[in-house]
C-alpha cells in the first residue's frame, strides 16, 4: 500500500509526519534538530530514501544534514570526526556546512557586492540555506539557494558544494537589494523535461531561467508590475514570493508576488497577472494540483504588513482554471479569529489518487487534505511555527 | 593536555558529552585551540568561526578563568591555567534570545 511522508521544518526543528495511503492516522517523529531553524527539508525523487535537511541558528551559523534511510537517522555528509580535513596534498575535502561564493576569475569578473538599504555597495555575506532541491535522477545531485542569493550544487550528497556564479553575475547582481526577509534565493524549479533550464525566484530581484544547466542565466520579469519599486516595471527588482508548475506542463509557470498572482505560458519570458476574484493578491505559498494542470491553490494574506489571513478566516482558494476564477476553500479549517501566516515554502502536494495537499502555519499547525481541497484536517496543532512543508509519496 | 566545553547544541553535533580534550602544538591560543577543535570534529567547522572570514560568530563567546576573552586577537596566548589544563576553554552560546 501506498504511504506519504510529510516533512515538515520549523523555527525549533523538524518534524516527520508519516500515514499510509488512506492519511487518516498520522505517526509523528520529532523534534529533530531540536532547537535549531530548520528552513527546509527535500526528498530524493530519485531515492525517497535520501533526505536532505537545511539546519541553521543565528549562533552557530549553516548545518546540511542528510538522511539515507527516510529520516530515522542524519548524518553531516563532510569529512568524519578524526579524518583529516585536508587531503594528503593539502587540499580540503568536502564540508557539508561550506558556502563559499565563487569570485574566480574564471567565472568572468568577480562580484563582491550587492545594494545595501541605503543604496551603498554591500559584500556579500552568506548567511543560510533557503531551500534544496535535490536532483529528478541523482540522488546525490541536490541544489541549494541561499542567502544573500545564490544557488550552489552538491554533486556529492552534500559533502561539497559549489557555486553556481553565472547567475549572481549575469548582469544586474550588483543591483540586488535585500526586502524585510533579506536577500534570499527560495525557490527552484527543475524542468522535468529538460535537464538544462532551471528556474530560480529571489526576494527582491525576481525570477531568472538559465537554458544551459546553470552557465548563464536572464532575468524573467516581464509582465511583473510593482508599485514598490521606483521603476514598477524594471527587469529586476521584483519581489517574487514563490513560483510553482506541474510537471507534465514544464513550460507554464504560476507565481505568487508580493502583491498579485500571475502566470506565465511561455516558461517566464512574458507574464499576465491571474488574481482574479481573490479577496487580496498578497501572499506567500502557490502550488499545482499534481494531477490537473490547470488547479492551483493560493493562501491569501490580507497584506505586506498584516500577515495573516483576511477578517480572520484561513482560506485556500483554488482555481480549476489556470486562474482568475477562484473558489474559496474553508471546510476544516478556521473561520473565525485566525491569524496566523502561511510561509512560501510551507504548502505541497502528494500524487495520491485524490491529490492530497498540505500546509502548515506561523501558529505551527499542519492541515491536510485527503479530497484536493474540498475539506481539511489538522495532523498537528502545537508545533513550534511552521517554515517549510514538503510531502514524499511512497510506494 | 587542553580542555574545551563546548554549548549543548555543538556538543550534541560533535556527539561528545561534557569536556573535549585535546593536544596542542606549540602556543596555546584561540587559534590554535579552535584549529585542534575543528580538526578532531570537522562538523564543528563554520559553526564557532565564520568559514570565509575565519572571525568568531557573532553569538559565540569565549570565556577561560572568569574572564571574557571574545575580544582578544586570536593569536594572543590563553591564560597558563589553560594551557595546563588546570581551567577549561569555554565556548559559550550568548544569551541573546530566542
Amino acid at each position: 500500500m501506498s504511504a506519504v511522508r510529510v516533512l515538515v521544518g520549523t523555527r525549533k526543528g523538524a518534524f516527520i509526519l508519516t500515514a499510509d495511503g488512506k492519511r487518516e492516522r498520522w505517526d509523528i517523529s520529532g523534534p529533530h534538530f531540536a532547537g535549531w531553524e530548520l528552513y527546509h527539508l527535500k526528498g530524493s525523487p530519485a531515492d525517497p530514501n535520501r533526505i536532505y535537511a537545511s539546519q541553521s541558528s543565528s549562533w552557530f551559523g549553516q548545518i546540511i544534514q542528510r538522511s539515507d534511510d527516510g529520516g530515522k537517522t542524519w548524518q553531516q555528509p563532510g569529512t568524519p570526526p578524526g579524518e583529516p580535513t585536508t587531503t594528503p596534498d593539502g587540499m580540503p575535502k568536502g564540508e557539508s556546512n561550506k558556502f563559499a561564493y565563487d569570485t574566480s576569475s574564471e567565472t568572468g569578473k568577480p562580484l563582491t557586492t550587492h545594494q545595501w538599504y541605503d543604496g551603498t555597495p554591500h559584500p556579500w555575506e552568506f548567511k543560510r540555506v533557503w531551500h534544496l532541491e535535490p536532483s529528478q535522477k541523482d540522488p546525490d545531485t541536490v541544489y541549494a539557494g541561499v542567502e544573500d542569493a545564490a544557488l550552489f550544487r552538491s554533486s556529492d550528497g552534500g559533502k561539497s558544494w559549489h557555486e553556481l556564479p553565472g547567475l549572481r553575475g549575469h548582469g544586474s547582481g550588483s543591483s540586488w537589494a535585500p526586502g524585510a526577509g533579506g536577500m534570499c534565493l527560495h525557490t527552484i524549479l527543475l524542468d522535468p523535461s529538460n535537464a538544462n533550464r532551471i528556474f530560480i525566484a529571489i526576494s527582491s530581484a525576481g525570477a531568472f531561467r538559465t537554458d544551459d544547466g546553470g552557465t548563464t542565466w536572464k532575468p524573467i520579469n516581464r509582465g511583473l508590475h510593482s508599485l514598490h519599486i521606483p521603476n514598477p516595471t524594471a527587469e529586476v527588482g521584483h519581489c517574487v514570493h514563490r513560483i510553482a508548475m506541474h510537471r507534465s506542463r514544464p513550460g507554464v509557470l504560476f507565481m505568487q508576488k508580493h502583491w498579485d498572482v500571475l502566470r506565465s505560458d511561455d516558461a517566464g519570458d512574458s507574464w499576465h497577472e491571474i488574481s482574479g476574484n481573490l479577496p487580496t493578491d498578497f501572499g506567500f505559498v502557490i502550488d499545482v494540483h499534481a494531477h490537473e494542470p490547470n488547479t492551483i491553490y493560493v493562501v491569501p494574506i490580507k497584506s505586506d504588513s498584516e500577515h495573516f489571513p483576511p477578517d480572520g478566516k484561513l482560506r485556500v482558494y483554488r482555481s480549476r482554471t489556470g486562474g482568475n476564477e477562484w473558489e474559496a476553500l474553508t471546510k476544516g479549517l478556521p473561520q473565525s479569529d485566525c491569524y496566523v501566516n502561511v510561509l512560501r515554502d510551507a504548502m505541497a502536494v502528494d500524487s495520491l489518487d485524490k491529490c492530497g495537499l498540505y500546509f502548515g502555519t506561523t501558529g505551527g499547525q499542519v492541515y491536510a487534505s485527503r479530497d484536493a481541497g474540498d475539506s481539511w484536517a489538522p495532523i498537528v496543532r502545537d508545533l513550534p511555527a511552521v517554515v517549510s512543508v514538503e510531502v514524499q509519496t511512497l510506494p | 593536555m587542553i580542555r574545551v566545553t563546548l554549548p549543548a547544541h555543538l556538543g550534541k553535533l560533535a556527539q561528545v558529552d561534557g569536556e573535549v580534550t585535546l593536544e596542542v602544538a606549540g602556543e596555546v591560543t584561540q587559534c590554535s585551540v579552535l584549529d585542534a577543535l575543528e580538526a578532531r570534529y570537522p562538523m564543528l567547522r563554520g559553526t564557532i568561526r565564520d568559514h570565509s572570514t575565519q572571525r568568531r560568530r557573532a553569538f559565540v563567546r569565549f570565556f577561560a578563568c572568569e574572564q571574557d576573552l571574545s575580544h582578544e586577537p586570536p593569536d594572543a596566548l590563553l591564560p597558563d591555567a589553560v594551557a595546563t589544563g588546570a581551567e577549561p576553554f569555554r565556548i559559550v552560546g550568548a544569551i541573546a534570545g530566542g
